[in-house]
């Protein structure tokens, strides 16, 4: 049988606020266990939830970015599950109004067609703490510095039909909430988590298959193998003549597998009801729109600008706006450069990208700055170094060596540009190739990509080769 | 009756609330009680009204994102029955 797979995606995005979101604790990540909760986030009776205005707006600012629904009053509820880090037996989230409500996200897929996925909602809640299983004399220990952090929850509709468009548009969520700041995309810290539902019906069938809800993916690599695993695993239980029963499943990427996650089965009557520790958030005009006028520029937008202003292949713009950073580092090495966009274009994606994955560094933290960059680019586009005395400029500027000009400086490895002493280094090497020479003047063609080579190791790469190869042209048909 | 035995079993489980076998019965009667008052009340067209999220008519404040709060660790860890390095000990959860 034919089958077909439906998944629809849970994004969790840390947003970045430097308190909870309804505590003056801090959220910065990596303090000592407990040092980062306060009342509030441990659920002490007495103390009161209070909204932090930044959550908000960032909640909006991601609704007004894919031009989402924004509801102008939306409302907190309690999703209430007994768990040891959640202290107050119920997690404050939203259900029935969320802030952010339908919407359209547009994602590009890697062979160039696209794809809209359906936004089912994006709600404001706050994260758990933190269970540590490791042996407290047969114990859990727990750490609540996690507990209040804000989350936007993203939802997206059922509407990807393979892991691929799955990624992809995790993806570009990820570029997006990158983009507009509200989240540090750390997947590995667990700041963005995407939760894949997952499901398959045989190809044709309207309804919906059982799914299942794969959790602990940290890694978009890892996001393709949990759902391809577990695709296969319910095809395999269908066609074996089994039901495929509705329940979260952990992915190990260790054995590449997902496993049940049986604890949960009965969690998920979550009675959910408003909490009446909250008053409904009441949104003005003037703040969504103060909050429009802010948003920069997104990664679609400045793909087009890029391929249309710079005259860059769709290839190379979508590798280039991937990130922000990086698009803000090629702009501003281009604008100190001066050169053509696509010779930008292909160091930084090229050389700089090259050593930065060498490095296991990001961008952000590379030894060349964009500045650098530009000093060095503008040496090539004015010809003072060759393709490859370039090579050696950059990487002597990676080893913190100074920048372009002082390095060529120093290692006197300007270009040489200057034609009589091109026709000198000419002439010296075609005078110890006589017969050669003289082979190409009674005919023989073949014999002129030897001399080339000669001529070439004579100028120890020093010598703009177009100039180099005019001054041979003339030299030997003269 | 609205409620059974059973659902109220069920969700005294899911609330972690122990009650007492013999009192199955009657919580059953008063539960179901209350959701007849509901039922009755369901009748009442409510066409264009919106429904009340909270009893005081007014929205929720917000506070500026500054962190506010000290490290305090130490006093509010003197209610737990059990800590180490600095974490809370519960029994132990298996997943």
């Amino acid at each position: 049988m034919q089958w077909e797979t439906v998944i629809g995606l849970e994004i969790h995005a840390q947003l970045a606020t430097k308190s909870k979101i309804f505590s003056g604790s801090s959220t910065a990540f990596g303090a000592e266990p407990n040092t980062q909760a306060n009342v509030v986030d441990l659920g002490m009776p007495g103390s009161l939830p209070v909204l932090n205005a930044e959550a908000v707006r960032l909640a909006v600012t991601f609704g007004l970015a894919i031009n989402a629904v924004v509801n102008r009053r939306s409302i907190f509820a309690r999703k209430n599950y007994f768990y040891p880090d959640l202290p107050k037996g119920y997690q404050i989230s939203q259900m029935d109004l969320p802030i952010v409500a339908r919407g359209e996200v547009h994602v590009e897929m890697d062979d160039g067609t696209h794809k809209t996925v359906g936004l089912t909602r994006a709600h404001l809640e706050e994260d758990a703490g933190k269970s540590l299983h490791e042996d407290f004399h047969n114990m859990t220990g727990i750490d609540l510095n996690r507990a209040g952090t804000p989350l936007l929850e993203i939802v997206s509709d059922p509407d990807m039909r393979s892991a691929k468009e799955a990624v992809a548009y995790a993806k570009t969520i990820h570029s997006l909430v990158r983009y507009l700041g509200m989240c540090d995309g750390n997947m590995q810290e667990g700041s963005f988590r995407v939760d894949a539902n997952v499901s398959v019906r045989p190809k044709g069938q309207a309804e919906f298959g059982t799914r299942a809800e794969v959790k602990n993916v940290n890694s978009f690599r890892f996001l393709e193998r949990a759902i391809n695993f577990e695709v296969e695993r319910q095809i395999d239980v269908l066609e074996g003549g089994g039901t495929v029963v509705q329940e979260t499943r952990l992915y190990d990427p260790d054995r590449d597998e997902t496993r049940s996650m049986r604890s949960k089965e009965e969690a998920h009557d979550y009675r959910y009801f408003p909490d009446p520790d909250l008053l409904p958030v009441v949104l003005g005009e003037a703040f969504i729109e103060s909050v429009r006028a802010g948003l920069p520029e997104l990664p679609q937008q400045k793909k087009q600008r890029f391929v249309e202003h710079y005259a860059l292949s769709a290839y190379d713009a979508n590798l280039l706006t991937a990130e922000r950073e990086l698009a803000d580092y090629f702009e501003n090495a281009l604008k100190v450069a001066g050169c053509e966009p696509k010779l930008a274009a292909n160091w930084v994606m090229g050389e700089v990208s090259a050593a930065l994955n060498k490095a296991g560094l990001d961008i952000a933290h590379s030894p060349v700055t964009a500045n650098m960059l530009g000093g060095l680019l503008a040496r090539i586009a004015d010809n003072t170094l060759s393709g490859k005395l370039a090579k050696e400029v950059f990487e002597a500027m990676w080893a913190g060596e100074g920048d372009a000009d002082a390095i060529i400086e120093k290692k006197g490895l300007k270009q040489i540009t200057d034609e009589g002493a091109i026709a000198a280094i000419v002439d010296a090497a075609l005078a110890q190739f006589p017969e050669q020479v003289a082979e190409f003047r009674s005919g023989k063609d073949k014999v002129f990509g030897f001399l080339v080579g000669q001529v070439m190791k004579a100028a120890k790469g020093k010598a703009n080769p177009a100039q180099l190869n005019a001054v041979l042209k003339q030299r030997l048909e003269s | 009756m609205s409620i059974t035995p059973t659902e109220v079993m069920k969700i005294a489980h899911l609330a972690r609330m122990s009650i007492h076998p013999d009192d199955v019965e009657r919580y059953a009667q008063d539960l179901s009680g209350i959701l007849d008052l509901v039922a009755h009340m369901n009748q009442i067209d409510v066409q264009g009204v919106e429904p009340m999220a909270h009893p005081l008519d007014m929205s929720q404040r917000l506070r500026a994102d500054l962190v506010t709060e000290p490290n305090q660790r130490e006093l509010l860890q003197r209610h737990a029955p059990a800590v180490e390095n600095g974490l809370f000990l519960v029994p132990k959860v298996i997943e």
